[in-house]
């Protein structure tokens, strides 16, 4: 250990400011540039399912006949 | 030989086998980085000339190592997206140019806050500073122009040309803001330089390097995937990953 | 204008030289320049506003204007390339000449040097043309403003050349001006740093022979690699559809 107690770690003599303001900023780019990538990729694999099961869901009204009116509710993706 | 450059083209393929080293690049380069960084931040000695602020280095060098060899990981690419017209290529250079602009900015904010206890100001105009600056501005034109072209193909194209051009120009730049910082102002403020730093100095730094350097791995895999996924959308094997989880 | 009225370039064929190819493109060119003067002289105006601003905004003190003058010259003049590099393959684009260019048998990068060097003529060389002028105003020494004429003469080709690249990457697009800075600003820093810097070692004494070397040197990479560039960024560009 280069220091004596945890608050001369925390002080640095008098750098601490500029040691710490420095980790934390790059600490928190990082993490949000990492949570943000992974975000967008889970946002992606979603946004394909749903267009997949949109997909199915024509492809199977299409394979059916056409049903005569009904009141029943209808799942409509609303994107 | 041939079959394995195809393969690595192959974007399906870069999927499955990025799938399986990703867990391993970001637990590598986790560790590496916590380890360097808490090592250089409790355990290495005080340097005799700056004092603690000399710290940042653990974090400052990394980032300014990475902002340059993203760069040129960039031009490489960029040349096998107009030589080869490899998929794979562009996809990276799409998605690591935002990562670089970040990169280059972390180096730039350390650089600066660096300053302040060591030279006595937050910006000086030295030619490490200032060529870094240069840098930043040519990662946000990379990402300029590719937001800005609606056609993925020619986007990918456009880019490809320009970071090359980016990079002839690299060495000049450095070059001349190097020249230029000696004759507008003596040099008067460097970074002290030591005949040799102490090996409980230079082994954390080289610890925290290789650690952004795995990290770096895992988010240009993690941006490539994504990018993957939104380009071959209509494709059988998306489809099948997305609907039952593999490739 | 409507569409007759602008000269055709005729150089179909195999028959035709690069050379003479070259050629056709630059009277071409040079004579569709003549016919939107404005156009020609909007640069120039804006580099003497652009001038006329420090002054104003800092201070019309002799002692800093014969201090910054040169780099105020010199950033003005990058300035208003800059503003009049959008025209470049714009009006070519926009009436589909640019795509006969493009199918012509000879090489395209020597018909964009062609181009570019009309463009450099009705610029970059008004603005050194135009430098005296305000290098007096500024309050330079005789030597401080023919140094920094020799210095723009030979800087100016090198912005144009970088300029078409950029010129060419952004055809097209929204928000082209803008963008077209954005690419290019970062690519003329060292011509920016070689031509006040030499200025500032003549005002110094120096001898600037070396100097000028480099910004020679500069010259002839730009005019042997930036062609090339812009001629595939040219083709991208026109891909893109």
């Amino acid at each position: 250990m280069a220091f004596d107690s945890f608050s001369a770690f925390i002080a640095m003599e008098g750098h601490g400011p500029y040691v710490w303001a420095c980790y934390a900023v790059f600490f928190v780019l990082m993490l949000l540039m990492m949570i943000g990538s992974v975000r967008s990729r889970k946002a992606i694999v979603e946004s394909c399912r749903r267009g997949y099961e949109f997909q199915a869901d024509k492809s199977k009204v299409a394979a059916s006949p056409p049903p005569s009116a009904s009141f029943a509710r209808v799942n409509v993706s609303q994107d | 030989m041939w079959q394995f450059f195809h393969k690595l083209g192959s974007p399906k393929w870069f999927f499955g086998i990025s799938t399986r080293f990703m867990p391993w690049l970001l637990a590598g380069g986790v560790i590496l980085l916590m380890a360097g960084v808490v090592w250089g931040l409790a355990f290495a000695p005080e340097d005799y000339l700056q004092g603690n602020s000399y710290r940042i280095i653990f974090i400052h060098v990394p980032t300014a190592f990475m902002a340059q060899s993203v760069y040129i990981m960039m031009a490489s690419a960029a040349l096998v997206t107009l030589v080869w017209r490899m998929k794979l290529a562009d996809v990276f250079v799409k998605a690591v140019a935002p990562v670089g602009l970040v990169l280059t900015f972390l180096a730039l904010f350390t650089g600066a806050v660096w300053g302040k206890p060591t030279w006595g100001t937050w910006w000086i105009w030295d030619a490490r500073l200032t060529s870094m600056l240069i840098l930043m501005f040519l990662y946000g034109g990379v990402i300029a122009l590719d937001r800005a072209i609606n056609d993925e193909k020619s986007a990918a194209r456009a880019v490809a040309v320009l970071v090359l051009v980016g990079v002839v120009n690299i060495p000049i730049i450095k070059y001349s803001v190097e020249w230029w910082n000696t004759l507008h102002q003596p040099a008067t403020f460097k970074l002290t330089e030591k005949p040799s730093m102490p090996a409980e100095m230079w082994v954390p730094l080289l610890l925290s390097v290789l650690g952004l350097y795995l990290i770096f791995g895992w988010l240009a895999c993690v941006r490539m995937q994504t990018e993957i996924l939104s380009r071959e959308q209509r494709t059988r094997w998306v489809r099948e990953f997305v609907m039952k989880g593999r490739v | 204008m409507n569409a007759e009225a602008r000269p055709v370039v005729r150089l179909a064929g195999n028959s035709v030289g690069a050379l003479a190819a070259m050629k056709g493109v630059f009277v071409r060119d040079m004579k569709v320049a003549f016919r939107q003067r404005q156009d020609l002289l909007n640069p120039l105006l804006f580099f003497v506003m652009v001038v006329t601003l420090f002054p104003l905004g800092v201070s019309p003190e002799v002692s800093f204007l014969r201090e910054a003058g040169a780099g105020i010259l010199w950033v003005a003049a990058l300035l208003s390339v800059l503003l009049s590099l959008d025209h470049l393959f714009r009006h070519d684009f926009d009436d589909g000449t640019l795509e006969q260019l493009v199918l012509q048998p000879q090489p395209l990068f020597l018909l964009i040097l062609a181009k570019t060097l009309v463009h450099w003529m009705l610029t970059g060389l008004p603005l050194v043309i135009l430098t005296p002028v305000l290098g007096v105003m500024m309050h330079l020494d005789g030597n401080s403003i023919g140094i920094l004429c020799l210095t723009l003469l030979i800087g100016t080709p090198v912005l144009s050349l970088i300029g078409a690249i950029g010129a060419a990457l952004t055809l097209g697009l929204r928000s082209a001006g803008v963008l077209l800075s954005l690419l290019i600003i970062p690519l003329y820093i060292p011509v920016l740093i070689f031509g006040t810097g030499t200025v500032a070692a003549a005002a110094e004494g120096a001898t600037v022979g070396a100097y000028l070397a480099l910004l020679g040197a500069f010259l002839v990479l730009a005019l042997t690699l930036a062609p090339f560039a812009a001629a595939a960024a040219l083709k991208i560009s026109l891909s893109n559809g």
